[in-house]
């Protein structure tokens, strides 16, 4: 939990400083992967209805989801504005 | 012994996820991420959650690792040289307010679990015939599991992986001369 815990506020500080969408994204997927850990180590002890595990499953297909959803609009934008700074981007219809 | 893996496997998670936060070059980071993933699979295994460990390296390394990858090389060049320049800032004043807000969150939650005693919780002492052995199969539990009781969250999630990629295509396909 503790290993949790850092890896939370490390997602944590990545989302808040990043100046690329791409780490911003890898830092939501830390953050992510924290709360995962939790989610199986205490999915040990239930060995008969495996909840942990299978939400454990449940949470990394929604991350791979989200994360595709995200990159592909990472490309878009990209292909708007040149650049993958959210600092910079700055209007939603031009 | 185990403890010593599992005490090596924490610590290489947590300075490699450090090492992606501060790294300024991308493509290191990435790698590093893929270092990081690694790792928690095996905290997974730990665990006794073998079959997370396999999908979290399936899906994570095989599929968003690779996807990361290629909208970072279809993206970023003038990114990457931009990041050449300021290499060596590694935290600079206008990280400092995000760095005491998760190091403020990192207190926080360390102390809730030290206040919490994890060992002690009574739904844990309780369950100790229901608690994983290392010599059981947890696949075969997990896959009855998967098609009985957690039926429905199955379907929706598998309904919602479909959106996401129908959803994912559409944004991704060229753009067509009418804007």
């Amino acid at each position: 939990m503790l290993i949790a815990a850092s890896l939370f506020c490390t997602g944590l500080y990545m989302v808040l400083t990043k100046s690329n969408a791409i780490q911003v994204l890898i830092g939501i997927e830390f953050m992510i992967n924290a709360a995962i850990i939790n989610l199986v180590a205490f999915g040990k002890y239930d060995k008969h209805n495996n909840g942990g595990q299978v939400f454990a499953l449940f949470a990394i297909v929604l991350a791979a989801a989200a994360s595709a959803v995200a990159l592909a609009i990472i490309l878009n934008v990209y292909r708007r504005f040149k650049t993958i700074d959210p600092a910079k981007i700055n209007e939603l219809k031009n | 012994m185990e403890q010593g893996i599992f005490v090596f496997l924490g610590i290489v998670t947590v300075t490699s996820a450090w090492f992606v936060a501060a790294s300024q070059n991308l493509v290191r980071a990435v790698f590093m991420f893929f270092v990081t993933l690694f790792s928690i699979a095996g905290l997974y295994v730990f665990a006794l959650a073998d079959f997370v460990a396999i999908t979290q390296i399936v899906i994570y390394v095989g599929g968003v690792l690779v996807l990361m990858l290629f909208t970072f090389m279809l993206s970023s060049k003038e990114t990457l040289e931009k990041l050449e320049e300021r290499k060596h800032k590694y935290f600079s004043l206008k990280q400092l307010p995000a760095l005491l807000v998760a190091i403020a969150f990192l207190l926080v939650l360390v102390n809730a679990i030290f206040k919490l005693h994890p060992d002690h919780l009574q739904w844990i002492t309780q369950s100790q015939n229901n608690t994983f052995q290392p010599q059981d199969n947890t696949v075969t539990n997990i896959g009855i599991n998967l098609m009985t009781s957690y039926l429905l969250p199955f379907e929706a999630i598998s309904i919602l992986l479909m959106m996401a990629l129908i959803g994912a295509a559409h944004l991704a396909r060229k753009e067509q001369g009418n804007d």
